[in-house]
C-alpha cells in the first residue's frame, strides 16, 4: 500500500464520519481521483536536477471515485484478483476508519454442480474478502458473511461469461 | 471400477393431466417391452351422476407412467365387468392383455364411499389381488394410487410409489428479484400445496421420517437459518440461526436429529448432529475444507457427506457419533450430495460425467458406478422410498425441471412445470395411511 493511498483512503474515510448513507455504496468523494491522478511521477523537486525519474503514464478512469464493491473470481478459485487488493484495501481503510459501519460480504458461486457444495464456494470466496478486510484494519465486529450459492446469480445465461458475472464476492454497507 | 454404458430405447408418450396440475409427465424413455394390460372404468353406484374420481383414469395412468406398463384403450375392450364372476378371460387373451383391473365404487354415507378393485392374471385366470377400502371425497385419490401400489407391486415384485409425494422448490421473476416457493405435490404433479414463499432463496428441503414435517434452509433477512415445518399445520420452528453458514439440513432415520452444515464467522464448513428438541449440536468434523451435505445411512450408523479436503468435492462418511472421516467416492473428480438408498445398497450423487454434472448411482457393493442422467447440469437425486427410482432437477432451456429414473437407468420421465424453475425435488418416505 503506497503512503497516498493510505492518505487517500484516511481522508475519505473522515468524510464518512458523520455521513448517515443508507445506500450500499458510500458516497464518492470527488478528492480521491485528483489526489490519486497526482500519485504516478517519482522526480524530484530539485530545479536543475540532472536525473528525472522516469514516471508512469496515468490512465483516466471517470469511476476512480467509486469504490467497486463486486469482487470477480476465477474458476474453481477463492483467489482475489491483483487489481482488487487495492480496492479491498480501501473498503478496510474506510472500515477501520469509521467504527460504526458495517459491511455485509455476500458470496456467490456460478451455477454449475451441487447448491450446498456452491454455498461452500461461496463462502470461501466471502472469507478471503474478510481476512482482507481484517488484515488491514476492520474490526471483527463490522463484518458479516453470507454465501447465496448460485440462488442468486447476477447473469442469467449459461455461457462461460455469464459464469464469470456470477462467481464474485459483493460487498454491502448495511448502516 | 466399471461404468455401463446405457444403452436406451426412448418411447415419447405425452399424458394430458388437469389443467389445475403444475407438473405434467412425460415419458422420456421406457423399458423396451411395455405389458399389456386393461384397467376396464371402475362401476358407480351413489346419488351422483359420476363417481367422485375417475378412479380407473388414475391407476391406469399411474401404470403407464410408470414405463413397464400400456393400458390398452377403452374402445378395444370387449367386455367392461366390474365384478369379479363376470370376468371373461377369453375375451381378454383375444386382445393380448396379459392383466385385467376391474372394481367398483359405492356410495355408503353422505361423504363415505366404498372402492373395492381386483386384479386378474388373463394367462393363469385367476385373481391375483383384490381389496377392499373405504374413502372419502378428500382421501379417493390416495385411495386409487394405494390401489395402484399394490397392484404394481403384485406384477412387478416392487413395491409402488404412487402414494408417495415430493417436495421442491421453485423461483418465479417477480419485480427485480424472484419469488422463491417450497410447494408439496402428489408424486404425478396433482394436489401442489405451497408450503412457505419468499423473496430470499429457499433451499435444501428435507423429509422426516414420518413425512410429516419439512427442514429447509431460508435466507430470510440476508442469513441462512434451518427451519422445520409441520406440513398440516403449518407452524415452523427455526432451529439453527448462527453466525455464517447454516445450511444443508437432513433427518435422522428417528426423525430427532438433523445433520446440518456450520460455517460460524470463519467459515469453514463442518458436519454437525443437531438434537431438534434440546438444540445442543455435536460436531463431527473439523477439517478446514468444505464439508457440507450431509446424509443420514438407513441404519442411522453413518453420516455420508462432501468434502473437498483432497482437493475436489468426493464423498466421504463418518461414524454418526462421531471419528475419523473414510473416502468412499474415486471414480472422477467431482462427487457431491450423497443420498443413500432407503435399502442401504447405493448411494446417488452429482458426478461429472466428462464436463458434464450428472446423477450416478454408486452400488455399495459391488462398487460399481452408473451414470444415469443425460443433461449437463443435474442435480439433487433423491430416491424413492421403494429405492427403484430417484428423482433429480435437470435443465430445459433456462429453466429448472424435475425428472425421474429408474435405478437401471431405463425408465426415465420428465415432469415439465406450468412455469418457472424448478429445483431440489425431495421424493417423501412412504405415507401413512
Amino acid at each position: 500500500m503506497s503512503q497516498h493511498k493510505l492518505i487517500v483512503a484516511s481522508l475519505l474515510a473522515a468524510l464518512l464520519i458523520g455521513c448517515s448513507s443508507s445506500r450500499s455504496i458510500p458516497d464518492p468523494e470527488p478528492t480521491d481521483s485528483a489526489v490519486e491522478s497526482s500519485g504516478g511521477g517519482s522526480a524530484t523537486d530539485a530545479y536543475g536536477s540532472d536525473t528525472m525519474g522516469g514516471g508512469e503514464p496515468i490512465d483516466y478512469d471517470p469511476t476512480a471515485g467509486e469504490l467497486a464493491n463486486i469482487f470477480y473470481f476465477d474458476f474453481d478459485s477463492a483467489e482475489l484478483r491483483p487489481e482488487d487488493t487495492d480496492i479491498v484495501a480501501r473498503h478496510a481503510m474506510q472500515l477501520a476508519g469509521n467504527s460504526n459501519l458495517r459491511v455485509r460480504l455476500e458470496g456467490h458461486a456460478d451455477e454449475r454442480g451441487s447448491r450446498e457444495y456452491n454455498i461452500g464456494l461461496g463462502e470461501r470466496r466471502s472469507q478471503t474478502v474478510r481476512r482482507m478486510l481484517l488484515i488491514q484494519g476492520a474490526a471483527t465486529s463490522q463484518i458479516s458473511t453470507v454465501s447465496f450459492g448460485e440462488e442468486r446469480p447476477a447473469a442469467m445465461g449459461d455461457s462461460e461469461d455469464d459464469y464469470a458475472q456470477n462467481r464474485r464476492v459483493e460487498i454491502k454497507y448495511t448502516n | 471400477m466399471l461404468k455401463k454404458a446405457l444403452s436406451t430405447v426412448v418411447i415419447i408418450i405425452s399424458f394430458a393431466g388437469p389443467a389445475w396440475a403444475e407438473l405434467d409427465i412425460t415419458i422420456t424413455q421406457g423399458a423396451g417391452k411395455r405389458t399389456p394390460i386393461a384397467v376396464v372404468p371402475f362401476g358407480w353406484t351413489g346419488t351422483t351422476a359420476d363417481m367422485p374420481l375417475d378412479i380407473a383414469e388414475v391407476i391406469g395412468n399411474d401404470l403407464s407412467r410408470s414405463g413397464r406398463f400400456a393400458p390398452i384403450g377403452e374402445d378395444d375392450m370387449l367386455q367392461k365387468p366390474t365384478d369379479g364372476t363376470d370376468v371373461d378371460f377369453d375375451d381378454w387373451s383375444i386382445l393380448g392383455v396379459e392383466a385385467v383391473i376391474i372394481g367398483r365404487v359405492t356410495q355408503t354415507g353422505e361423504n363415505a364411499y366404498s372402492v373395492q378393485f381386483q386384479l386378474f392374471d388373463v394367462f393363469g385366470r385367476d385373481q391375483l389381488v383384490g381389496y377392499r377400502m373405504p374413502a372419502s371425497r378428500g382421501t379417493m385419490r390416495r385411495v386409487a394410487h394405494r390401489a395402484a401400489d399394490m397392484i404394481y407391486e403384485k406384477l412387478t415384485g416392487i413395491k409402488g410409489v404412487f402414494d408417495t409425494k415430493v417436495a421442491y422448490v421453485t423461483a418465479q421473476p417477480r419485480g427485480n428479484g424472484r419469488l422463491y416457493s417450497l410447494i408439496v405435490s402428489d408424486q404425478d404433479g396433482e394436489n401442489e400445496f405451497k408450503i412457505m414463499e419468499s423473496t430470499d432463496p429457499i433451499m435444501s428441503p428435507a423429509w422426516s421420517p414420518d413425512s410429516r414435517r419439512l427442514a429447509y434452509v431460508s435466507f430470510e433477512g440476508n442469513k441462512s437459518s434451518i427451519f422445520v415445518q409441520t406440513l398440516r399445520t403449518g407452524s415452523r420452528i427455526q432451529v439453527s440461526s448462527k453466525a455464517g453458514i447454516n445450511g444443508a439440513p437432513a433427518f435422522s432415520p428417528d426423525g430427532r436429529k438433523l445433520v446440518v452444515t456450520l460455517g460460524g464467522v470463519d467459515g469453514n464448513l463442518d458436519i454437525h448432529v443437531l438434537d431438534i428438541n434440546s438444540r445442543q449440536s455435536q460436531r463431527l468434523t473439523t477439517h478446514r475444507a468444505i464439508d457440507t451435505e450431509g446424509s443420514w445411512s438407513p441404519d442411522g450408523r453413518y453420516i455420508y457427506f462432501t468434502s473437498d479436503r483432497s482437493g475436489g468435492p468426493q464423498i466421504y462418511r463418518v461414524a454418526a457419533d462421531g471419528g475419523t472421516p473414510e473416502r468412499i467416492t474415486f471414480e472422477g473428480s467431482y462427487n457431491a450430495r450423497p443420498r443413500l438408498s432407503p435399502d442401504g445398497a447405493k448411494l446417488a450423487m452429482v458426478h461429472n460425467d466428462r464436463g458434464n454434472y450428472r446423477i450416478a448411482v454408486l452400488d455399495l457393493e459391488r462398487k460399481d458406478l452408473l451414470v444415469l442422467s443425460v443433461g449437463n447440469q443435474d442435480e439433487s437425486p433423491s430416491f424413492a422410498p421403494n429405492s427403484d427410482t430417484l428423482i433429480y432437477a435437470t435443465r430445459q432451456g433456462r429453466n429448472g425441471v424435475l425428472e425421474t429414473v429408474s435405478a437401471d437407468g431405463l425408465i426415465r420421465q420428465r415432469l415439465a412445470s406450468g412455469g418457472g424453475d424448478v429445483r431440489e425435488p425431495v421424493w417423501s418416505p412412504f405415507q401413512r395411511f
